[in-house]
């Protein structure tokens, strides 16, 4: 078997375009997603019952249906309501949503597994719930919290390349684009796989620096 | 203060009740505390000592009875006739004036000694930080924890723990604590230095319900002893009358096997 080296030579520059997108959108996404999984999470705590069952009913039908379906959800459902995202946007919500649920998942799992004695305690010294949460509990789920949430970021990345669907320029779209045009399929998705790998090894790393420095405060 | 009425208790508990489905764990127990009163509570396990302790503070919702501080009712309040029910917000606020030293001290893991004790003051009463740790150290001496400030709890003994634990009540300058048996959870050569901290402040006149098997600690320290059997107080003396003579057979049955 022979690789076509001058289709790759060509391929690498104009794949790092749609490495820039999917960085961006991945980013983004985290960004988003984190904290929206975060503030879910927390509502899963409310005294308010309607944000409990808001909280239990969104997770359920994140984990429940497949992202797949969920990006075209978001791509073709959000303009029946009257909100036009550009595709670009389109992705970036879809995959926020998606990431969100799970996440809400971590960290209730995580505020969970906090004995319940450190709750009465500062329920006896006086705190409000909120401040239980902000104080006691939340400062200590950071350190658990992020193997799991690295995990589940690596997934966003990945599912990232899922938006091409809805014609969003991003890695994998980018190399179908090339392929159409040269049927060089094999050369590019190895390509492909080679940038995705690089993105989620340095997420990775990103997290492991994160995590010891959090292990030294 | 010249008062014509004669000063209301400090505590008073009347038909303190709490059921936990069909089991009745406290049934119907009162209580009345004067200030600087020290009470000890003892009795079988599973007796309901904790339970009563705990719907005290209002840990635990109880299922019929009051509990009064200083004349303000805990955990609600009477409005034309109907009683409402605080929320966990507006408990926040009188829980603070009742400490609470829990049987497994429940420090909080991700903070020093010094910030155990000073969250109280800094989060809960809005003292500046800076003054919140003066205050901080000034309660972890009391308890002689001087040289610990820094420790987190995984670095300290069972004994510091819990002597923490009481720093942290100290700290809210509360106007009643509860033991929960504070010492049940400790390998016993660190008892001594946690009952020392409380005989302490029993010297101080601190106004204290301590729920504990140290007979010793009862005979030495409390004003008034009680012995709690199946959810109901049984019999209530002076130590040396409850330890030396006492009236009811279930008493005299529990003092001895614990003695034997």
């Amino acid at each position: 078997m022979t690789l076509d080296w001058s289709i790759i030579r060509e391929a690498i520059p104009l794949l790092a375009q749609g490495v820039v997108a999917t960085v961006k959108i991945s980013v983004l996404a985290i960004v988003f997603g984190t904290v929206a999984g975060f503030l879910l999470g927390l509502g899963s705590f409310s005294g308010l019952r309607p944000v409990r069952w808001f909280v239990r009913a969104y997770v359920d039908f994140v984990r429940g249906t497949p992202l797949l379906v969920q990006v075209f959800l978001v791509y073709f459902a959000l303009p029946v309501v009257g909100i036009n995202l550009s595709e670009f946007w389109a992705g970036v919500a879809a995959l926020s949503f998606n990431a969100a649920g799970f996440i809400a998942e971590i960290v209730r799992a995580n505020i969970e597994a906090i004995d319940r004695g450190q709750t009465e305690a500062a329920r006896s010294i006086g705190m409000t719930p909120r401040q239980v949460l902000a104080f006691i509990l939340l400062p200590q789920i950071f350190r658990p919290v992020l193997p799991p949430l690295t995990n589940e970021l690596i997934t966003l990345v990945k599912g990232s390349s899922l938006l091409s669907v809805i014609s969003v320029y991003e890695l994998t779209r980018a190399g179908q684009a090339i392929i159409s045009v040269h049927f060089v399929p094999f050369e590019i998705y190895a390509l492909i796989a080679l940038y995705y790998y690089v993105l989620i090894s340095a997420l990775a790393w990103l997290s492991r620096a994160l995590e010891r420095r959090l292990h030294v405060a | 203060m010249a008062d014509a009425v004669p000063p209301a208790a400090l505590l008073e508990v009347e038909g303190l009740t709490k059921r936990f489905g069909d089991r009745l764990a406290v049934a119907g127990c009162s209580l009345r505390i004067d200030e600087g009163e020290i009470v000890v509570i003892i009795g079988p396990s599973g007796c309901g000592k904790t339970t009563f302790l705990r719907c005290i503070n209002r840990l635990e919702a109880p299922s019929a009875g009051s509990v009064t501080l200083r004349g303000e009712a805990i955990g609600g309040r009477w409005r034309d006739g109907a009683w409402h029910a605080y929320t966990e917000g507006e408990l926040a606020r009188q829980r603070r004036r009742i400490g609470f030293v829990f049987q497994r001290f429940n420090l909080f893991n991700h903070l020093s000694a010094l910030d155990n004790v000073a969250i109280g003051p800094h989060r809960v009463l809005g003292r500046p930080l800076a003054e919140a740790r003066r205050i901080a150290i000034g309660q972890l001496e009391r308890v002689f924890l001087g040289e610990h400030l820094e420790k987190r709890p995984a670095q300290l003994s069972g004994g510091q723990q819990q002597r923490v634990a009481i720093a942290r009540c100290l700290a809210m300058t509360p106007e009643l604590m509860l033991f929960d048996e504070p010492t049940s959870a400790l390998d016993p050569e660190l008892v001594g230095e946690v009952l020392e901290v409380m005989k302490g402040l029993a010297q101080e006149r601190m106004t204290m319900i301590v729920v504990t098997h140290e007979m010793g600690f009862a005979r030495q320290v409390a004003d008034r002893v009680i012995f709690m059997d199946a959810g109901s107080f049984i019999e209530e003396a002076p130590p040396e009358p409850f330890f030396s003579a006492p009236r009811e057979e279930r008493t005299r049955r529990f003092l001895s096997r614990l003695l034997r």
